[in-house]
């Protein structure tokens, strides 16, 4: 126990939280995207964003960065950074559709029971695991420094790190964009429908299939961003690398209440926080036992997390 | 071909319902006479190139039917999901561990020990936890077995992540002795709690809790509305899902010698819901047939050894997809509709 650090560092370990929070309240978007539609928790989601960040690996290689390269300055900075991007991004959404394609698809048709899609899921993510694990030759990978990480402001003790900046600023507009696109578009209207009722949407002419299908590539792209955004801080990754963020942004997202936006958004913010003062205080290895505990005792105490589950809810 | 396996379920229970009692004794005799000569059966067609055919009898096999069958009391007959099964396993695999090396206790003095020790663990877990509704369930119970591995690997006291070695073997019974060298007695030790446990798991079925944990699957609200008490029964089927892995775990960790706190992990429990699911959930046969073919699969296919694990995860993917409701489901007579086309939501297994 370590109290002192926590006080110390307080400020410090806030800006680190968030921008660990972040990256949590991105990948949770997916899970609570795909649990208001098909109320089924997605298991292959972390292996979704695990691609992102072999997808951004594969997009500064396309450009030519090596791991051994001096950071990249100016207009060929920015550059790298926006296609690392946009490639994790679309190989999370594309990855994201056909996992839907692959394990969910067939079964919804058949009316097959939530076990068995999750069995299903499951495969799928063992399967993804087991295949960038042989591709790797089981070894993690070393993300080359695309940008100079240097020290913007210091505010009481806090030194400000201009990467996770770019993370916490870039995932605020992600998930703006996204709240837009679900209360004022078209296809998000349709998936505020379906995760309303199913039958009734379908009555009124929504295209199911297309509303899954937009809804997997929506949840996909914020886990390639995700992926982006902590292969940019945190610069390696692995093929087991979705496990813990994958497990730690579930929480988050039933924290918030499934199904629900910015239920989830809040819970990742709220669980990226709460696990950095706690591995202050208690040491690494301990965060996830007090997280669960958190989560258990939020659960305990209001059954349907801190801002009840519907996407529907989201728009108020 | 499809439509014949379709009905194989009820067509084996037909034939047993219309079977009259000397032809059951016969076969019931058969086949665990059949079980138990398994060790000597090393064909070709059975043997797992690249790992002893005898340890892998044990270990996966025996241990995921036994370990399917604990779980399928509590997700397949009373519809509770449970993601973090293998912790019961775990408490009852360090009891062993750790009364075994620390006390002059023997495995027979341990194993009631163990198995209580999950169980109680059961109900502290189940209390609160099992009013939550499925999906929230999953997630505490996940977290409860990410837990006592994290618990085990950073408590110095009982070997941190190095775990515990050095466990004691049961003693003799009569000529069988128990040696690291011999896993047969391992098997049939295994084999016996497991017959002890499938006999009492279809008795509580056929019973007052059997029908209570089925009203429950089906409508939890429904269920209690007729009298029922649904609390109790789900900490009943919890619990006794939790002895049944702890019996598991006394007799792995009293075969294994050591015992590292990764071994169980979140993957297990995963596993062994993919057998209950993968054979037929809440039908026990299914769920022994599914835990057989998943277990010894991947011992099956070592040759392939690399991808093994990516083979195994596509055929999971290809069979839930071709019979989502398992190899063996369960009898259908819940049902009015006998069309599937147009079931949307079959209610059986659901989650609700």
């Amino acid at each position: 126990m370590d109290f002192a650090l926590l006080r110390d560092a307080f400020w410090m370990l806030t800006f680190d939280g968030l921008a660990l929070g972040a990256i949590y309240a991105l990948i949770s978007l997916g899970y609570t995207l795909v649990y208001g539609v098909l109320r089924l928790i997605n298991f292959a989601h972390s292996e979704v964003f695990m691609i992102g960040t072999f997808g951004s690996l594969f997009a500064t290689g396309l450009i030519g960065v090596k791991i051994e390269d001096e950071p990249l300055t100016d207009g060929k900075m920015v550059f790298t950074l926006l296609f690392a991007l946009v490639i994790a991004m679309l190989s999370s959404a594309i990855a994201a559709v056909l996992v839907e394609f692959v394990a969910y698809r067939r079964l919804r048709k058949r009316g097959a029971t939530k076990l068995a899609t999750l069995i299903s899921a499951i495969g799928v993510s063992i399967s993804l695991v087991e295949l960038f694990r042989i591709m790797t030759d089981s070894l993690p990978r070393e993300f080359p420094r695309i940008m100079d990480k240097t020290f913007l402001v210091s505010y009481a003790g806090a030194d400000i790190r201009n990467d996770k900046v770019i993370v916490i600023v870039a995932a605020g507009l992600m998930m703006v964009a996204l709240d837009q696109f679900i209360s004022k578009t078209r296809l998000g209207k349709g998936i505020r429908a379906v995760s309303q009722d199913e039958n009734t949407a379908t009555l009124m002419g929504v295209n199911i299939n297309r509303v899954i299908t937009v809804t997997f590539f929506a949840g996909g792209l914020m886990a390639g961003a995700a992926a982006f955004f902590y292969i940019l801080v945190y610069e390696n990754t692995s093929f087991k690398v979705g496990f813990f963020l994958g497990i730690s942004a579930f929480t988050a997202a039933v924290l918030g209440g499934i199904g629900n936006l910015r239920g989830a958004l809040f819970g990742g913010f709220v669980l990226g926080l709460m696990e950095t003062y706690t591995s202050a205080v208690f040491g690494t290895a301990w965060k996830a036992v007090i997280s669960f505990i958190i989560l258990v005792l939020v659960l305990l105490i209001k059954p349907t997390g801190l801002f009840g589950e519907s996407i529907t809810q989201a728009r108020v | 071909m499809i439509k014949v396996t379709f009905n194989l379920r009820d067509k084996g229970a037909e034939f047993w319902d219309r079977s009259p009692r000397w032809r059951r004794v016969l076969l019931s005799v058969i086949f665990i006479g059949f079980c138990y000569a398994l060790p000597f059966l090393n064909n070709p067609l059975i043997n797992t190139p690249g790992s002893d055919f005898q340890s892998v009898l044990f270990y996966p096999v025996g241990m995921y039917v036994m370990m399917a069958i604990g779980l399928n009391i509590v997700v397949g007959k009373s519809g509770l999901l449970d993601l973090g099964y293998v912790a019961f396993f775990a408490i009852g695999a360090y009891t062993m561990a750790i009364l075994g090396t620390k006390t002059d206790l023997n495995f027979w003095e341990i194993l009631p020990i163990g198995v209580g020790l999950a169980m109680l663990s059961g109900v502290l877990l189940g209390t609160p936890t099992l009013r939550l509704r499925g999906d929230y369930l999953a997630i505490v119970t996940l977290g409860f077995g990410e837990i006592v591995r994290i618990f085990a690997v950073n408590t110095d006291a009982i070997g941190g992540s190095r775990g515990i070695a050095g466990i004691p073997t049961p003693p003799d019974i009569f000529k069988a002795k128990f040696t690291i060298l011999d896993p047969k007695p391992y098997y049939w030790l295994l084999l016996t709690f497991t017959l002890l446990i499938i006999w009492m798991v279809r008795r509580l079925a056929a019973r007052r809790p059997g029908r209570a944990w089925d009203a429950i699957r089906q409508d939890d609200d429904v269920a209690q509305l007729m009298g029922i008490n649904t609390r109790r029964s789900k900490v009943w089927a919890f619990v006794l899902g939790a002895a049944v892995a702890g019996v598991g775990g006394v007799i792995y960790a009293s075969q294994i010698l050591s015992i590292v706190p990764d071994q169980f992990n979140l993957n297990v429990s995963i596993l062994i819901l993919a057998c209950v699911v993968f054979g037929g959930i809440g039908n026990i046969w299914g769920v022994i047939l599914g835990a057989v073919l998943l277990a010894f699969t991947p011992e099956r296919i070592r040759f392939l050894s690399q991808p093994r694990i990516l083979v195994f995860g596509i055929a999971l993917v290809v069979m839930m997809n071709l019979r989502p409701d398992g190899i063996l489901p369960k009898k259908k007579r819940e049902h009015l509709e006998p069309n599937w086309d147009h079931v949307e939501e079959s209610g059986e297994g659901e989650i609700k």
